[in-house]
């Protein structure tokens, strides 16, 4: 019952900050449980998408001024100064930048390969993003993705899903991951996340080292 | 009488007694008992009543093979039925109730079922088809469903917490017994990753209690020594209490881990369902011993050989004082000597062949224990247990010799290897006539996607039954297994142990032999179904030849055991009747799962608040603090009112009506799909993909498109913008943005792979809001900016970016309406902020949020189609008289050929209508226009259906849409629509246009 009717303050509360506040709103700000490990939402990221060629010179020169980093192999995330890369498929590489920059980064995007085939658009605000970290953050995963997370380390990526929903995965480092939802349904992710963390729940399946 | 012996139980811990109630009668046990055991320590016989003649029933097995010990579990939330008492642990304050009695277990009222067996036979449900129907109605199916039937529905919720847990390994082993634990030491030693399952508490599997030794040590030691060494390996991992319970193609293997079945309450989830893709599976699942069929080997007290071996040397638990042994082959002896050891009388072993001089019986004769040969018992004497046995002799009739009394009998007709997992994904079996089981065919394998085998069976389950053997085997088809998920080689030498010499089984599957048709009425081979043998010999006369078919019959094989003790003396006894080998008569299909898996672990977390993803617009917590009632939309749940104080639905969707037609309202749009295509052949390809023509719209402008399907069936629509010269941004329908993209992407990729035009889904990147009503221009330019919003600067279906107020928009001028009306498109981050600003600066508009019902009222009023109302997958533009929308220009669109076809130009396809009632009333919806006269069923003649209808607040009266044969040549024609009355009464209506509001359009147009 108190639990319930301290939702209702919070989510009131959070309704007014938002509306007091003229700038960008993540789809969940604030969310953190801890259980067997920490999920939070991260907050706004800048986020494009980029669907090209990859094989073209041009485009691995475009992505590396806009982030710095390398183009990223199959299957795997790259990063550098400005940003991280994540090779999505064989025709499409998701830039991680600021979440201010997207908007610049698509227009360098779009000039670069003004004269080639090629869509960059800013989907920052589609998506949301969490971090789960944690000893057996991938214990937490392997509940609700098919996808191999105990062979997974920092610079694989892995689009797959959560449950019922599509989801990307990577590690940033060793602590944990960072998952990429839909912004519709960054209540479900985090819902999901904080059952599979949930104290009891403990496999104790070993990692891949 | 069953009972706890003094001393043993290598199982339990007797230093802690559990208490439990079963029927609500207090009893106690040890720790390390499982529910059965400790039913018997108890002296509880009787655990339950068969499913169709209600006889008493005692365990049988002590394992999941067990028919007969199903009890309801738990109360409350917690209640569970048809639990197996053999592979329930007990735990304190346990709570079981038999199943299946009425009114209590020892008294069964349904027992007249038993009496009335000889009207009761194989097919007699399906024989009742046949009766005249009121028979059936009135007398059988009431009477059948009161009578039969396992277990209650549980009356909650459950309370318990289940989840998924996916892993990839390269060897997965199923069974932990001596067979499971050689094969995952090989296949570890290769350097492959391995997961061992044992579905029991325990490792070692029967060999404890069956004995022998391996590599010098008692099975135990070995056992003992096996799980620290592979406990200790880094690349193994090792999981009890987990049932390896499907096996599916691509090495997806299900494995069902209870973690709070034994200790309800705990924190954790009570089960967790393991789907685990193996690149090879090794299945070491050992083998079921199978019963004999004799007469009365159904009463309780008669029990599997191998199971009363485990409850004596397990549990400490003796099913009897005196019992008897009845075997066709060597390995009820060991029973026997346990038996004896534990100092229980063994009156007599009945072997049914004609010499026996193998090892075992030596010892057991030279144990003084009396050795019947070439014997079987003719029948079991007792009224609700044992009390005897006539024996006779096995080739005759049945003419009892002697009479031996005993208070239970072990039987043991052989051993069937465990081979379920590998035949659920094909896996083929070889009868092996001398030892009389079907086994495995290595030779037939189930494969993977290479064509090699990734399913391997070791030990008894691949029929290797003595122990030498069983260890040899498994021991390679780990290496096997291990080498081919990428392993090495290695030398690593198998476990030994001393081969047994044994003589050979004798098969029996009727006892005795030629017994009369009134003693196999009641030798049972179903023992939960009660099938007989009678029952698959009815069968058989009657014409079933194939086992499928008289599995269904007879109901053999179909209980919650799943004929683990059944199917194959039941094939045998069909084989026999139909006079053909065994392998002629073949196995009934084995399908997942092999073991019961509850629905929760099915379900997984998806339950309660996890049950479906429900996606939330930016705008969502507005809508729940502002009194919306939400209908769901795909998987949004969309603001259907917003019902202020005292205001039922309809009045709220009668106020936001007007206020829009007369002020300004506002809607939340964001769910609506919104696709960008761009690229040097975008607009070729939106050509072919909409019926008009998209390439040709300038930049700056939006067209209302329709995509249809291949079948030429209109498919969804929307309004597509152009952004610039090569890019187009998509409207869907709510529900069809996922799909429309998938179905742009499948063409690409498929067809015109190398066109140049790439798709991205932006549906969730933006809010979008719809601020609609001749009121809507002063709102926006309140909020102020650099578009102008003038007729001339954004005119109708037009579009334009830049600031609106503090935000970046697009701003597209389109109406679902018939309204003056803008669409404002802004980054989801900024939605709630642009609703709120939005609001604030319509507050001296009269501005009000309006739901998808006044939305729907709206676009009815215009005759504007709604995908799923209009459409339902048969419905062309062409009938929804949009043929204005479909281009006569283009050489062609998806469904253009299709459209050509002549059951889609048929002048008589109902088409789109308006419908008025004469007396101004609402149609009901999905009423059907009906004509005179109706076909043989006494269904009247339909003309056409009504597709949408709604009270209009604006008009004052009843509007809907409907398509009717010939439709938009009957204007004004008065047609009547049937109700669901029973006195077939019609409401009357009139054949309109389907445009009730401002058909000019000069209301958006302003």
């Amino acid at each position: 019952m108190s639990e319930a009717v301290d939702e209702a303050k919070a989510l009131e509360a959070m309704g007014a900050a938002q509306a007091a506040q003229a700038g960008p709103v993540s789809a969940l700000p604030g969310a953190r449980f801890e259980g067997y490990c920490t999920v939070e939402e991260a907050g706004l990221c800048g986020m494009v998408t980029l669907r090209a060629d990859l094989s073209l010179a041009k485009v691995a020169r475009v992505v590396k001024a806009v982030t710095g980093a390398e183009m990223p192999a199959r299957l795997k995330i790259t990063s550098g100064a400005r940003g991280r890369i994540a090779w999505m498929s064989p025709d499409e590489l998701l830039l991680f930048v600021e979440y201010g920059e997207a908007g610049a980064a698509v227009a360098r995007l779009d000039k670069a390969l003004a004269t080639s085939h090629a869509l960059a658009v800013d989907v920052s605000d589609a998506r949301a993003l969490f971090r789960l970290t944690g000893a057996r953050a991938r214990e937490v995963l392997m509940k609700l993705t098919p996808a191999d997370i105990r062979r997974m380390q920092p610079g694989d990526f892995r689009r797959t899903r959560l449950a019922q929903v599509p989801a990307a995965l990577y590690m940033p480092d060793e602590k944990g991951f960072e998952i990429i939802a839909f912004r519709s349904v960054a209540g479900y992710v985090f819902d999901l996340l904080r059952n599979a963390a949930r104290p009891g729940g403990e496999v104790g399946f070993p990692a891949v080292e | 009488m069953s009972m706890r012996l003094k001393t043993g139980g290598r199982l339990l811990d007797r230093t802690q007694r559990l208490g439990f109630t079963f029927n609500g009668r207090r009893m106690q046990g040890y720790r390390g008992d499982t529910l059965a055991s400790a039913l018997l320590g108890a002296g509880q016989v009787l655990v339950g009543r068969s499913f169709k003649y209600h006889r008493p029933r005692g365990l049988v097995g002590s394992g999941v093979e067990e028919p007969n010990g199903l009890v309801g579990l738990g109360e409350g939330a917690r209640f569970t039925p048809n639990r197996r008492a053999t592979t329930t642990e007990l735990f304190d304050g346990l709570v079981a109730r038999s199943q299946n009695h009425w009114p209590s277990l020892e008294r069964d009222l349904g027992v007249v079922n038993d009496a009335l067996a000889r009207f009761f036979p194989a097919g007699f449900y399906y024989k009742t088809f046949m009766a005249p129907r009121m028979g059936w109605e009135k007398l059988f199916e009431p009477v059948v469903r009161r009578a039969a039937g396992l277990g209650k529905v549980p009356g909650a919720r459950d309370p318990d917490r289940y989840e998924h847990f996916h892993v990839h390994v390269d060897v997965l082993v199923i069974g932990g017994g001596v067979a499971g634990l050689a094969a995952a030491r090989s296949a570890a030693a290769t350097g492959a990753e391995v997961l061992v399952l044992e579905q029991t508490p325990h490792w070692g599997g029967r060999a404890p209690v069956d004995g022998g030794k391996i590599d010098g040590l008692d099975p135990e030691t070995w056992v003992t020594n096996a799980v620290e060494e592979l406990e200790k390996a880094e690349n193994v991992t090792l999981h009890r209490r987990m049932a390896g319970v499907g096996v599916y193609d691509h090495g997806y293997v299900l494995g069902l881990e209870r973690l709070g079945d034994h200790r309800p309450e705990s924190e954790g989830p009570r089960q967790r369902l393991w789907r685990i893709r193996a690149r090879q599976v090794v299945v070491a699942t050992g083998a079921l011993e199978r019963p004999l069929a004799f007469a009365g080997n159904d009463l309780p007290g008669v029990m599997l050989a191998s199971a009363m071996r485990d409850y004596v040397v397990n549990w400490a638990v003796s099913p009897g004082e005196r019992v008897v042994v009845v075997t066709n082959n060597d390995d009820a002896y060991r029973t026997a000597l346990a038996l004896r050891r534990a100092g229980i009388d063994v009156p007599a072993v009945v072997d049914a062949r004609a010499v026996v001089s193998s090892p075992l019986a030596e010892e057991a004769r030279a144990a003084g224990i009396r050795v019947e040969v070439g014997r079987a018992i003719a029948r079991v004497h007792g009224r609700g247990r044992v009390s005897g046995v006539d024996i006779c002799a096995m080739a005759g009739t049945g003419a009892a010799v002697e009479e031996v009394a005993c208070d239970a009998v072990a039987m043991s007709g052989g051993w069937s290897p465990v081979v379920h997992l590998w035949s659920h994904c094909g896996g083929k079996l070889v009868w092996d006539e001398q030892a009389a089981l079907f086994r495995p065919d290595p030779k037939r394998p189930p494969t993977g996607a290479d064509g090699a085998a990734f399913v391997r069976m070791g030990g008894a389950a691949s029929g290797a039954l003595g122990l030498a053997e069983a260890l040899a085997d498994a021991h390679a088809v780990g290496r096997a297994a291990g080498r081919a998920a990428g392993g090495r080689a290695h030398r690593r030498a198998a476990p030994k142990a001393a081969a047994e010499r044994e003589q050979p089984i004798e098969p029996v599957w009727v006892m005795p032999a030629a017994a009369g048709p009134a003693v196999r009425a009641k030798m049972w081979l179903d023992f939960q179904n009660d099938v007989k043998v009678s029952d698959v010999e009815l069968a058989a006369r009657e014409g079933y030849e194939s086992v499928e078919h008289t599995k269904r019959y007879t109901t053999l094989g179909m209980a919650t055991d799943q004929g683990k003790l059944s199917n194959i003396n039941g094939l045998a006894v069909l084989s026999e009747a139909l006079d053909q080998p065994i392998p002629a008569t073949g196995t009934t299909t084995f399908r997942p799962p092999y073991t019961p898996v509850t629905f929760g672990a099915i379900a997984g977390e998806a339950a309660g608040d996890l049950f479906q993803p429900l996606r939330r617009t930016p705008i969502q917590d507005w809508h729940e603090q502002n009194g919306a009632d939400f209908e769901p939309v795909g998987q949004w749940r969309r603001p259907y009112c917003y019902r202020r104080l005292g205001e039922s639905r309809a009045q709220a969707v009668a106020r936001e009506v007007t206020n829009t037609r007369e002020r300004v309202g506002l809607l939340d749009a964001s769910t609506l799909g919104k696709l960008l295509v761009k690229g040097p052949d975008a607009g070729r390809f939106l050509d072919m993909l909409y019926t008009d023509a998209i390439s040709t719209l300038p930049v700056g402008r939006c067209r209302y498109g329709l995509m249809c399907n291949e079948n030429g069936f209109l498919m969804d629509d929307g309004v597509v913008a152009r952004l610039s010269e090569d890019s187009f941004l998509c409207h869907t329908t709510t529900g069809g943005a996922e799909h429309v993209h998938a179905h742009m992407e499948e063409w690409l990729q498929t067809e015109w792979w190398d066109w140049k035009a790439y798709v991205a889904n932006l549906t969730e990147q933006f809010a979008q809001v719809a601020v609609v009503g001749p009121r809507a221009r002063a709102v926006l330019e309140r909020l102020g900016g650099d578009i102008d919003l003038s007729k001339e600067a954004l005119p109708f279906m037009h579009w334009r970016a830049g600031r609106l107020g503090g935000f970046d928009v697009r701003i597209f001028r389109i109406s679902f309406s018939g309204e003056l009306s803008y669409e404002v498109a802004v980054r989801a981050s900024q939605g709630r902020a642009l609703w709120e600003a939005l609001l604030g600066a319509g507050a001296d508009e009269g501005i009000m949020a309006y739901g998808t019902e006044a939305l729907h009222v709206m676009r009815a009023e215009k005759g504007f189609i709604m995908i799923g109302d209009e459409t339902d997958g048969t419905v062309t533009p062409q009938d929804l008289g949009l043929g204005w929308a479909i281009s006569k220009k283009k050489a062609d669109y998806l469904g253009k050929r299709a459209q050509a076809r002549k059951a889609l130009c048929d002048p008589e396809r109902w088409r789109l209508v308006g419908l008025e009632t004469l007396d101004g009333s609402v149609l009901p919806e999905g009423a059907y226009v009906v004509g005179a006269g109706g076909n043989e069923y006494g269904q009247r003649y339909t003309y056409g259906r009504v597709t949408s209808t709604y009270h209009s607040p604006t008009l004052g009266r009843g509007i809907a849409m409907a398509l009717v044969a010939r439709g938009p040549e009957r204007m004004g024609e008065i047609v009547d629509v049937a109700t669901l009355d029973e006195k077939r009464e019609v409401i009357k209506a009139c054949i309109v246009s389907p445009v009730f509001y401002d058909p000019e359009g000069e209301k958006q147009n302003v």
